[in-house]
């Protein structure tokens, strides 16, 4: 499918500054968070450079107890509230979801472009705080320290915090509102890619759970502003109340990250496995499960925080319960590949890494739901490595397999395959190097948040710090050669990996409306033939 | 005078003035549902403290001024009236009963600002703002504190709400003087309306919440 030079598409179409920053495209706007996004990720990554030299030795010794909980503290805030959260939906969904349903846009184009500078000055507001002092509260907050006895950034880096919610909650609106009133004609609900699925059901979670954090986070202002009591024993409060209020946005949180990865993956393995998805509905279903049940079961963070038997006996059992939807994707995806004809393209290599990781984080997770067992743990790199092996090993090993797979959408490039396949390697070789240890130390003792340590521990620290080096390598690699790609890589033809999906029929990069004529769907979702061809040829993507 | 005009703005993502309306619609309601629960998160502490600190909440209740409280429920009642004929004048494209409905609506709701910054008043004069200038002759102050801090939080927040409706009703005021709305084109006027009606139903909570307890 080749392409004339000179065609117009949404890249070319204007080079202006300004035709970037009041844009209105969903696929420029994707490309705008995919870029501050990225910096925000190499942000959170020096932090976490220090976090690992600091550990390689057992004493203080690179920096003092209130520097490290300065950095661990900003590495949390920074990985989670301005990569993780944005990084799949703000990237991949912005630039895919109308794709997917045969749309021109999304439903609300200038909200979209409000939340990206929404995104912006929250981020603003964090690094000033960060600049100016930094703040060493852990990203979760909690009171009373954070409204009483800090003495750091905890303002700022609060405020920034509560501005990027509205640009999550207004992600999610936006996509909540096209998915329901902007598929093309015959894309009915249970034709739609899984992807599109795990975004809705993300969605959902953005809008129920961010507000609470948000005035959660107001509430938490106000207090350390004007000392008024709300969480604060001293005064009367209970700083209970701000654990469950934290935790009843910070749970669902972690689904807000990992649900899209999850959608990441379904796109991938079928298409590389070259077979209609094993289990469409119960794929679809197990993600709208995964958004309900996440908001039932926040008490499992406060196991040791005092709250009552009864209700941690409740939380453990319904944490439980998460395993099931969970483990239907992971089977799904399994039987997806069974019988498949397997094609090892750098984006599967990813897929593949992020079911076996975030198969370990998953069920580690039940080890932390258990009550008894969690009270061993709590609080240790146990934990640590646990929620590591979704967030990293799971949604970034996703967010870059997508990456991998839609660059030659998003950009018209290919990108150096083999260098992309020693990055795959790389990658899962470094980061279980990093994080496998971490389960071994927590399970021995060694508590989180904690500059030094006994000796003993050292052994393994140092496996870790090295494994971290190495994940370092793993992904500056890809900085490298998708920037290198941009650039010297060959032109993508329109489809390239053979897929289906309606995003792959328009051509590469896209126009500026997506299509040329309105889509029309006649197939389900997956449409790869017994024989591992396409069923149906998608049409002649014609310039 | 001018004319209405019948034709809608038609954003290009959209196939059809329907699903555009729909769109907007949907989009809105799912808004107000987000909004349910950052007011939600509000609700939730104050009921956490109200069983905890039940007394308390009593006493600081009566220091609340039920007469103007009283008012303002009537006020911004009658705001939501005049909002919703707002919202029929523009689908039936009565341009001028339109704008008069939106000031009388914008009004009221300055009247409702107003009554809410006197009451702030009394309550700084009288020592009942939270912080180190807190004062309660009573039992219980640290209690009664945590009572005004939410009264304070929340009947802020939603005057806060109030606020961003002035500037909506404001946009819709000069939009409507230059006719842009009529009976195919009043999604705006509607979704201010949905708008104005949420931040009137959380007063209707937040004040047999925070005014009636332990009045009866």
């Amino acid at each position: 499918m080749s392409e004339p030079d000179g065609r117009r598409h949404y890249l070319n179409v204007d080079y202006g500054v300004r035709s970037w920053l009041l844009t209105t495209d969903h696929k420029r706007i994707a490309i705008l968070y995919l870029c501050s996004i990225t910096a925000m990720f190499i942000l959170g990554g020096l932090f976490a450079v220090g976090i690992r030299l600091e550990l390689l030795t057992p004493q203080g010794d690179f920096v003092q107890a209130d520097t490290y909980n300065k950095l661990f503290t900003m590495h949390g805030v920074v990985m989670v509230f301005f990569f993780l959260i944005p990084s799949i939906p703000a990237v991949l969904g912005n630039f895919l979801v109308p794709m997917m349903i045969g749309a021109r846009d999304l439903a609300f184009p200038r909200i979209n472009l409000l939340s990206w500078y929404l995104y912006v000055l929250g981020a603003l507001f964090t690094l000033f705080a960060m600049i100016t002092g930094g703040v060493d509260t852990g990203w979760t907050f909690y009171t009373p320290y954070s409204t009483a006895s800090s003495a750091t950034n905890v303002m700022p880096t609060a405020i920034g915090i509560f501005i990027t919610g509205f640009s999550s909650i207004l992600t999610g609106l936006n996509f909540i509102a096209t998915i329901h009133t902007m598929r093309a004609p015959g894309l009915t609900w249970f034709r739609l890619p899984l992807f599109v699925w795990a975004h809705y059901a993300t969605s959902l979670i953005m809008v129920l759970g961010t507000p609470v954090i948000a005035i959660t986070v107001a509430l938490v202002g106000l207090e350390r502003g004007l000392h008024i009591g709300i969480f604060d024993p001293a005064l009367g409060g209970d700083p209970i109340l701000f654990q469950h209020l934290f935790w009843f946005y910070s749970h669902p949180a972690v689904y807000i990250m990992i649900l899209p990865g999850m959608g990441v993956i379904s796109e991938v393995v079928t298409c590389f496995a070259r077979r209609r998805i094993y289990g469409y509905g119960f794929i679809a279903a197990s993600s709208l499960m995964i958004a309900l049940l996440g908001f039932l079961v926040w008490g499992h963070h406060m196991f040791v925080s005092g709250q009552s038997q009864y209700a941690a006996l409740v939380f453990s059992f319904l944490s439980f319960f998460v395993a099931i939807p969970s483990a239907v994707k992971v089977f799904n995806w399994t039987a997806t590949l069974y019988r498949g004809s397997i094609a090892w393209d750098s984006p599967m290599l990813y897929a593949l890494g992020f079911m076996g990781l975030f198969t370990i984080g998953g069920l580690t997770g039940l080890f932390l739901a258990a009550l008894g067992l969690d009270v061993h743990v709590h609080d240790t790199y146990f934990v640590v490595a646990h929620f590591h092996y979704i967030m990293v090993g799971g949604t970034i090993m996703a967010y870059l397999g997508g990456v991998h797979f839609w660059w030659p959408k998003i950009t018209g490039r290919m990108y150096p395959e083999a260098l992309a396949k020693v990055s795959g390697f790389v990658i899962f070789l470094g980061f279980n190097l990093t994080f496998f240890p971490q389960f071994i130390l927590g399970y021995l003792g060694m508590p989180r948040r904690y500059h030094s340590y006994p000796d003993e521990f050292q052994v393994l620290n140092v496996f870790s710090t090295a494994g971290a080096s190495i994940l370092g390598v793993g992904y500056l690699l890809p900085l490298c050669y998708f920037l290198w790609s941009l650039r010297y890589g060959a032109k993508a033809p329109a489809n390239p990996w053979n897929a289906a999906g309606l995003e792959w029929q328009t051509l590469s990069p896209p126009p500026t409306e997506n299509f040329e004529t309105t889509p029309v769907v006649t197939t389900d979702a997956y449409d790869y033939g017994p024989d591992g061809a396409r069923a149906t040829p998608p049409e002649a993507a014609v310039a | 005078m001018h004319s209405l005009s019948d034709a809608q703005p038609l954003a290009h993502q959209f196939d059809d003035t329907d699903q555009q309306r729909r769109a907007v619609s949907f989009g809105m309601w799912a808004f107000l549902v987000n909004e349910i629960m950052f007011f939600g998160g509000l609700f939730a502490t104050y009921t956490v403290y109200r069983v905890l600190y039940a007394h308390a909440f009593h006493d600081g209740s009566h220091h609340l001024d039920i007469t103007l409280g009283t008012i303002n429920t009537a006020v911004l009642i009658a705001s939501s009236l005049t909002m919703a004929l707002g919202v029929w004048s523009a689908e039936h494209g009565k341009r001028r009963p339109l704008m008069a409905w939106l000031l009388m609506t914008l009004l009221l709701g300055g009247v409702f600002v107003g009554i809410k910054a006197v009451e702030y008043h009394g309550k700084w004069v009288d020592h009942l703002v939270p912080g180190p200038g807190f004062v309660w002759h009573g039992e219980g102050a640290q209690h009664v504190q945590i009572f005004y801090s939410l009264y304070f939080a929340m009947t802020g927040f939603h005057a806060l709400h109030m606020l961003v409706g002035f500037g909506l009703l404001t946009w819709l005021i000069i939009d409507a003087r230059r006719g842009r709305f009529g009976p195919a084109y009043y999604a705006p006027v509607e979704m201010v309306g949905l708008y104005w009606h949420f931040v009137d139903i959380v007063w209707i909570f937040l004040f047999p919440l925070l005014y009636l307890i332990g009045r009866h």
